[in-house]
């Protein structure tokens, strides 16, 4: 280990003077945090209605009133006539549509089947999803309202309740855990841990190295007796610490700011994390292999980066992904990452919980590390 | 075992996949030496100065580097040489007193031994005055010669030098110089490489490479006195003239003259003993009253222009 301290304290100088470092480091966290915190907030609801009731009596009134009611709609416009309808839905002003018909009132008095017509703008998945569930889940509950009132005064219930009342013959009892206000803040904020981390770890310790090479000191640094694993750890640990104080700063404006507690055993978890930092730096230590100007290292960071954030399940459930996308993701240590960090802070999964992922990250972890290790020499090819 | 032989290369060849860098290079440099290696851009001199260095395994051949075994024993090596690289490679953001530092550190001499160093470097390379200057913010001159103290700190046998004055102005250059003189009087060995011919004039020993070959070795001295830079029954002549440009193309169509170069507002010729002066003078210059000529010595520049173009007929 000849040489390991004047490695490591040039490397604290370095990072003293360079203030874009420094200013990097710490407000990238900041931004993410309230970006992904703040900004993001994927609970879909008030979704601008539009609605032509060309019925406009009191059972009409009625179902827009529970349509409103339910904060998932809007109601924005309330032409009168066909084409505006149209044109709300056309130019966007409205993403969802209810026509009810001129009988809707009598039908339902004569006991017929009413007919609303709901249109809904596929355009933004998510958002038409969530609104053709909830108006199904809405038209259920005023059909089966009616029912229950029939039934009652005929007598033929198909279930009753405690008090005798007619009821639902199955009744789901759903009760949300671990993040029971659906805050997505809440589910943002862990998995923001990891791809903090990997970011601000990946282009700092990669642009240390390849900034070296592409100045020439590298290979003066060749030319003296330092030893291999003095120039690898004197040139990491500063990193390796700098990232942990940042750990320790994002779980504290973690549970300061947006009221995350931390579940599970705080120890674990900075020991996790721990493993996952080391598993970066040999990411970037091996991007810094393959690079040779400080340009190319960053477009190798990116594409680093890109599937960390998209496959690692941070941004979209990875369930949902199809199955060559899916296999991906088990080679992209933030994968286990963020779901240790979830399991961890939100669940409080302890390590027999979450052992696959421990595995997961530190079968990823060593590969990776094994690879940069081998790579990197103190020779010039 | 030789006591009195630094560096000693047996064949030594490197390829960069289908680029031959080093071909076949033999050389030895004595103890004490001012070796210079001189080439064009591109001809391989960084390349040998990497492989003895032991940063670069090569293809093929052998070397000793202060009796050890650059395929085997390069980190030994390593301890006892110092490189001074072409491109200025210390940390511009940090001081002149943190770069030596830190170098002293990465040779891992002892902290008394450490303050001692720091402070013989900066006394004989001058730049103690700048001791907390950032090294990006110094001169040319000065850059170099903190390179030059921060591969002295550990006080190497060796000194590999990559012109180290190139791009540096004429009074740093001559400081530099006196700097490695004063050097091996101590008993350092320099492998310096450089352009410039009146650098290699000082050296003690020069070598000329070209496309990886290793075409010229020898003494200064030895090397104008050869026979084969001046062939016997020729002589070397400047003239002084109106227009050496004219002169130059006419010369070229006289077969007594072997080799004809413009030197600045001169002519350097090498011509056969059978034309005299004053028919020398007219074949070239007819009518001119201005004309002058002397015999002169060959310069080194006239022998690495006779050798190559030697060696590139005996290729072709």
């Amino acid at each position: 280990m000849r040489g390991f301290w004047g490695i490591l304290l040039k490397e604290f100088s370095h990072i003293r003077r360079d203030r874009a470092t420094v200013f990097f480091t710490f407000m990238v966290p900041v931004l993410q945090l309230t970006i992904f915190g703040f900004a993001i907030d994927v609970t879909i609801d008030n979704i601008p209605l539009t609605v032509l009731d060309l019925d406009g009596r009191q059972e009409s009134r009625r179902f827009v009133e529970a349509m409103a009611a339910t904060r998932t709609f809007q109601v924005v416009e309330r032409p009168t006539d066909a084409e505006s309808f149209r044109r709300a839905l056309t130019s966007g002003r409205a993403k969802v549509g209810v026509l009810i018909p001129a009988e809707y009132s009598e039908r339902l008095l004569r006991r017929e089947e009413a007919q609303v017509q709901v249109l809904i703008d596929g355009s933004d998945s998510q958002v038409a999803t969530t609104a053709l569930n909830t108006v199904n889940l809405l038209t259920t509950q005023l059909a089966f309202g009616r029912a229950r009132v029939m039934a009652e005064s005929m007598q033929l219930a198909a279930a009753r309740n405690m008090e005798g009342e007619a009821a639902m013959p199955i009744e789901a009892r759903a009760r949300l855990l671990y993040n029971p206000d659906l805050q997505s803040s809440h589910f943002f904020v862990p998995g923001l841990i990891a791809i903090i981390l990997q970011l601000v770890l990946l282009f700092l310790t990669n642009l240390s190295i390849v900034r070296e090479r592409e100045l020439g000191t590298l290979e003066q640094l060749f030319v003296t007796p330092v030893g291999r694993a003095a120039l690898l750890f004197g040139k990491l640990t500063p990193y390796a610490l700098m990232a942990f104080g940042e750990l320790l700063i994002v779980l504290v404006a973690m549970s300061a700011i947006f009221g995350v507690p931390i579940h599970g055993d705080l120890g674990l978890l900075l020991l996790l994390s721990s493993m996952f930092i080391v598993t970066v730096l040999g990411m970037g230590l091996l991007i810094s292999t393959l690079a040779r100007t400080q340009l190319e290292a960053i477009q190798f960071a990116f594409l680093v980066m890109l599937p960390s954030v998209f496959l690692s399940g941070f941004m979209f459930p990875r369930s949902e992904m199809p199955v060559a996308i899916r296999a991906i993701s088990y080679v992209i240590p933030a994968t286990y990452f963020v779901e240790i960090l979830r399991g961890l802070i939100l669940r409080g999964a302890d390590f027999i919980d979450l052992s696959p992922q421990v595995a997961g990250l530190a079968a990823c972890g060593a590969v990776v590390l094994w690879l940069s290790v081998t790579r990197f020499h103190k020779q010039l090819d | 075992m030789n006591g009195d032989v630094v560096i000693s290369t047996d064949r030594l060849t490197r390829r960069f996949g289908p680029v031959l860098a080093l071909s076949d290079v033999t050389l030895d440099v004595p103890r004490a030496a001012i070796f210079g290696l001189l080439g064009p851009n591109g001809s391989g001199k960084s390349t040998l100065i990497r492989v003895l260095c032991g940063v670069l395994r090569p293809t093929e051949g052998d070397a000793t580097v202060l009796d050890l075994n650059i395929r085997t024993q390069f980190e030994e090596i390593k301890r006892r040489i110092g490189y001074m690289s072409q491109r200025f490679s210390l940390y511009g953001d940090l001081s002149v007193r943190e770069n030596i530092r830190f170098y002293a550190r990465v040779y891992g001499l002892s902290s008394q031994r450490q303050d001692e160093r720091e402070q013989a470097v900066m006394t004989l390379s001058g730049v103690g005055a700048y001791v907390d200057r950032l090294a990006g913010t110094l001169s040319g001159g000065w850059k170099q010669r903190l390179a030059l103290a921060c591969s002295l700190i550990h006080e190497p046998e060796l000194l590999f030098l990559d012109e180290p004055t190139a791009g540096i102005d004429p009074v740093a250059r001559r400081d530099l110089w006196d700097l490695l003189f004063a050097l091996t009087h101590q008993g350092v060995t320099m492998f310096v490489t450089t352009h410039y011919m009146d650098e290699a004039e000082r050296c003690t020993k020069v070598g000329y490479i070209d496309k990886g070959r290793l075409l010229v070795l020898g003494t200064p001295q030895a090397l104008k006195a050869s026979p084969q830079v001046t062939p016997s029954g020729t002589l070397r002549y400047e003239v002084a003239c109106a227009d050496p440009p004219a002169a130059l193309a006419r010369s070229r169509s006289v077969p007594a003259i072997r080799d004809a170069t413009l030197f600045g507002i001169t002519l350097h010729l090498l011509v056969e003993e059978g034309l005299s002066e004053l028919q020398l003078l007219e074949r070239i210059a007819p009518g001119d009253t201005t004309v002058s000529l002397r015999r002169i010595a060959p310069t080194l520049e006239d022998v690495f222009v006779t050798l190559s173009r030697a060696q590139g007929m005996e290729a072709a």
